[in-house]
């Protein structure tokens, strides 16, 4: 016995979100593993076409983003481009074409993977998030979301309405992926690295977070910390290496070993910084 | 529970009754009878079920029926009017594109997707496309040649085309 949701308005999910029902966006995580273990939903609420959860705009001192815009919608996003490329760089890496156009921003934050792609660009980008539901409406640090290994704050009579990102956003933004191959993988380390500029050797503001390391996405403070109080030079980059690799605290998985990951991720901070060193405008 | 949903395939209502969290791809192949779309790996990795969901190519194998309601999808089975093929179609068997079989239908999907939105794709627009896509013959370079000759980028080098340019489905 399933019953189904596809509410038009918040109002109209209330009573879907009051009986708990299992929350589906672009279903590209959940149908995989209802498949895989024949999991059964007793309500399902379809939160696609919830007008609040839709749209990319820039408000006062915020970019918001829908919950339910698709990944397509963020790469394509000119808002999206100019004050968070970050994250259009992360969605453009998330699975190929079929799956950006189903999988939703709001999707990755909920499904709470600490391999979601999008979620290091969010960490460093300082992002709020906007939770609605059948009580009042909140906003939660995005660094404050996660509680553990694929654990939320998200009740289940609550869904997350919208993305905020504060402006004006950080002019230094990278973002940088290793998978099995450049398309489509699912991350063995993701990183997410957002700074101001203060001169070619001086970044301030510095937020370094990172995917697929710990049980849920990570920033990395005293490494933050590091690359603040140093002038950036090839030896603070290899210093920089070093502490990742005694901060982070990685798994063996089926993608991936601890040892390749702990290396991997502070070479990749390494190169960033050098890549950061060379472009002194980037 | 089963419920009534409705949408249109291939440019005709359909009607279809099922569970809300049914694969569309389950029931394009089981209850439509459209076995065209093929799966693969039901995770959305290998993209041989894929179809058009309004006009955007997406895994039928990770799209739950009750999300269709009121929608527009097109199959494989859809692209050219029945006993005939598409440009594409004809250009990609001439060209070598297809090998096994196995990717063919999902690509011929996917192609018309990219083509859609890219009448003139450059490779880097191809490969970015079809990497979603998987030829398991890993025959990607007859498969981008045949989109180039199809756009006019690249010169013909497969058979002349069955005269009147069309070939028979069977």
């Amino acid at each position: 016995m399933s019953l189904a949701w596809s509410p038009k308005t918040l109002v109209e999910a209330r009573e879907a979100l009051a009986r708990g029902a299992t929350k589906v966006a672009g279903a590209t995580d959940l149908l995989v593993i209802d498949h895989a273990t024949g999991r059964q939903h007793e309500s399902v609420l379809n939160v696609l076409g919830i007008a609040e959860l839709q749209g990319i705009r820039v408000e006062a001192d915020q970019l918001s983003i829908g919950a339910a815009s698709t990944f397509t919608q963020i790469r394509q996003s000119p808002e999206v481009a100019k004050h968070a490329p970050l994250l259009a760089h992360a969605a453009a890496t998330i699975g190929a074409a079929q799956i950006q156009n189903r999988a939703t921003l709001g999707g990755n934050i909920a499904n709470a993977s600490p391999a979601g792609d999008s979620l290091p660009a969010l960490l460093a980008l300082g992002a709020m998030i906007m939770v609605s539901g059948t009580r009042e409406q909140r906003l939660v640090p995005y660094n404050a979301f996660h509680t553990g290994y694929r654990k939320s704050v998200l009740g289940p009579d609550e869904l997350i309405e919208r993305v905020l990102i504060p402006l004006p956003s950080p002019a230094v933004q990278v973002f940088r992926k290793v998978g099995t191959r450049a398309a489509q993988a699912i991350s063995k380390v993701v990183v997410g690295f957002a700074s101001d500029r203060l001169d070619r050797h001086v970044l301030a503001n510095v937020r370094l977070a990172m995917g697929s390391v710990a049980p849920v996405p990570v920033r990395l403070h005293e490494v933050e910390v590091l690359i603040e109080d140093n002038p950036l030079t090839a030896e603070l980059a290899d210093r920089a290496a070093a502490l990742v690799e005694k901060t982070i605290w990685p798994i063996d998985d089926v993608r991936s070993t601890a040892e390749y990951r702990r290396h991997v991720a502070g070479q990749v901070v390494r190169r960033l910084l050098l890549d950061l060193l060379e472009a002194p405008r980037a | 529970m089963s419920t009534t949903y409705r949408f249109t395939l291939n440019g005709k209502a359909a009607e279809v009754e099922g569970p809300p969290m049914a694969r569309l791809l389950d029931v394009l192949r089981r209850d439509l009878g459209l076995t065209g779309s093929k799966e693969g790996c039901g995770e959305g990795e290998c993209g041989a079920c894929t179809v058009l969901l309004d006009n955007e190519a997406v895994c039928s194998c990770l799209v739950p029926l009750f999300q269709v309601e009121g929608a527009s999808i097109t199959t494989v089975e859809g692209l050219a009017p029945e006993d005939k093929v598409t440009e594409l179609q004809r250009v990609f068997a001439n060209e070598g594109g297809a090998q096994c079989g196995a990717c063919t239908p999902g690509m011929m999907v996917t192609l018309k997707a990219l083509l859609d939105r890219h009448p003139k794709p450059t490779r880097d627009q191809i490969r970015e496309y079809v990497s979603g896509t998987l030829c398991r013959c890993t025959g990607y370079e007859r498969i981008f040649r045949a989109v180039e000759v199809l756009t006019g980028q690249r010169a013909a080098e497969g058979e002349p085309a069955a005269p009147g340019g069309e070939v028979s489905r069977t």
